[in-house]
């Protein structure tokens, strides 16, 4: 089951890069995610894993994953080694004014469960989903208060 | 009425495929009647069931195959709420104690086991001790996939020697019956095997305290006296004959399956204990037992004031 989302933020690329690409980050925007810890030598970039859980329904899964793609600063994709199968993927690009197109996008599911694990991928979607919409909302407004408070600071120190 | 001698449970505990339950060296009152030949066989029937422990059977491919349906059940019909898992330590061996409530269905296992599995991953060894019957009973073998062995101590001291956590419901049957008046109260019953069992492992004690599984049906009394009068306890280590309102088959009497009411199940994980660090070198039993209560009490008191409606939570 694939869930994706989209969101315009009204920031440079390189500034929505710079928070997803940081692990220690990822849980003040991340909607349902309980845990992101970093479990690699490289707390970051290609080949770092991270053992993160995801609240859905009444339980938290998730597992080790690890970074497969990671292109600054447009590619950012994950994939399970352990616990739930999953890919995870962001995708950023430009757009005109200095905005960027954040996409992401969650690939679940647990192979070999038939007809139980079909209707449960199925059930958790609406919830999935939900969480994924809300994390792009947080992080838009991460990123857009970043730079509203950058610009705020460049005034004062120009006033000055 | 068989003569057994009923100062040997725990020598029945061995769990020993094959072993027929009636010692030659019980005194026979002669010739024994139809309906007592008819229990030993019986008897001896369960226990050349009872599956020996291997911890092996466990499977964790089975075990995250079959995590969806279980997910579901537990998502959606028992709305499942399981906090604090991260009380658990994240490795070695740990004895997790609970709470047991909801009838034979033990809902409240399978939300907790459920969760813990999905957090811990199904690569962490995790066991669970059941009553001899529960394995022996036929269709119920996939339980010991999921890692369910018979309850005896030396099957607990194998799963906590091998670095596992072990799932064990002190109050077992006694507690798992009890009323559903007196469905917000822990009682083990003045069972403290398990004390004794993280001592002699060294393994810390993690409470799980569980709310809502004695609202899947309406338990009305534990028939502890019908249990005896029919040699339950004797032959079947049953101390119960448990009489319930529940679905199905409205009375439903020694509780063989039902269909549990949806009601809402919240599981509180606790701190854990490092019993000689809080008890001193030689901790007293009795004080462990009494202090553990009383933790587990109040922590359930905690969730039962949340709770607003039966079933509804």
């Amino acid at each position: 089951m694939r869930v994706t989302s989209d969101v315009a933020v009204a920031a440079p690329v390189q500034d929505v890069w710079s928070i997803i690409a940081d692990p220690e980050r990822v849980l003040s925007y991340m909607s349902g995610v309980t845990r992101w810890e970093v479990a690699s030598d490289r707390p970051a970039g290609l080949g770092a894993r991270y053992r993160m859980l995801f609240r859905v329904g009444a339980a938290e899964v998730g597992g080790l994953i690890e970074v497969v793609e990671f292109a600054e600063p447009y590619e950012f994709a994950w994939t399970s080694i352990t616990g739930l199968d999953q890919r995870g993927r962001w995708r950023l690009r430009e757009l005109p004014g200095g905005r960027t197109r954040v996409e992401l996008r969650l690939a679940y599911g647990i192979a070999g469960a038939g007809l139980s694990g079909w209707l449960a991928e199925r059930i958790a979607a609406p919830s999935v989903s939900r969480h994924v919409r809300q994390t792009l909302h947080q992080l838009a407004r991460i990123v857009e208060h970043e730079q509203l408070r950058e610009r705020a600071a460049r005034r004062r120190a120009g006033a000055r | 009425m068989a003569q057994a001698d009923t100062t040997r449970p725990a020598r029945r505990n061995g769990h020993e495929p094959g072993v027929p339950v009636d010692d030659p060296q019980t005194p026979d009152s002669g010739s024994p009647s139809l309906v007592s030949r008819a229990w030993r066989e019986l008897a001896g029937a369960v226990q050349r069931r009872i599956p020996r422990a291997d911890l092996d059977e466990r499977d964790p491919d089975y075990i995250r195959e079959q995590l969806p349906l279980f997910w579901l059940l537990s998502s959606i019909w028992f709305r499942g709420e399981v906090r604090g898992l991260g009380n658990i330590p994240d490795e070695g061996p740990v004895l997790l104690v609970g709470n047991h409530s909801g009838g034979n269905m033990i809902p409240d296992t399978m939300v907790f086991s459920v969760a813990l599995s999905t957090y811990f991953g199904v690569e962490r060894a995790f066991y669970q001790l059941a009553h001899n019957l529960v394995l022996s009973l036929p269709g119920l073998s996939w339980l010991r996939k999921f890692g369910t062995v018979a309850a005896s101590p030396d099957n607990a001291s194998k799963a906590l020697s091998s670095g596992a956590a072990l799932l064990v419901y002190p109050g077992g049957d006694y507690e798992v019956h009890r009323p559903t008046w007196e469905g917000n109260r822990v009682d083990f019953g003045g069972r403290k095997g398990f004390i004794r069992l993280a001592l002699e492992q060294e393994v810390p004690i993690v409470p799980v305290v569980a709310i809502g599984g004695q609202e899947t049906a309406l338990f009305l009394t534990r028939g502890e006296r019908l249990a005896r009068l029919l040699a339950l306890d004797r032959v079947l280590r049953l101390k119960v004959l448990p009489i319930s309102l529940s679905l199905p088959w409205i009375v439903n009497i020694g509780d063989f399956g039902h269909i549990p009411l949806p009601a809402k199940i919240t599981i509180e994980t606790l701190p854990p204990i490092d019993l000689r660090a809080e008890f001193g070198p030689d901790p007293d039993i009795d004080e462990v037992y009494d202090h553990l209560i009383r933790l587990m009490q109040d922590a359930l008191d905690a969730l039962a004031a949340e709770r607003r409606f039966p079933v509804i939570g």
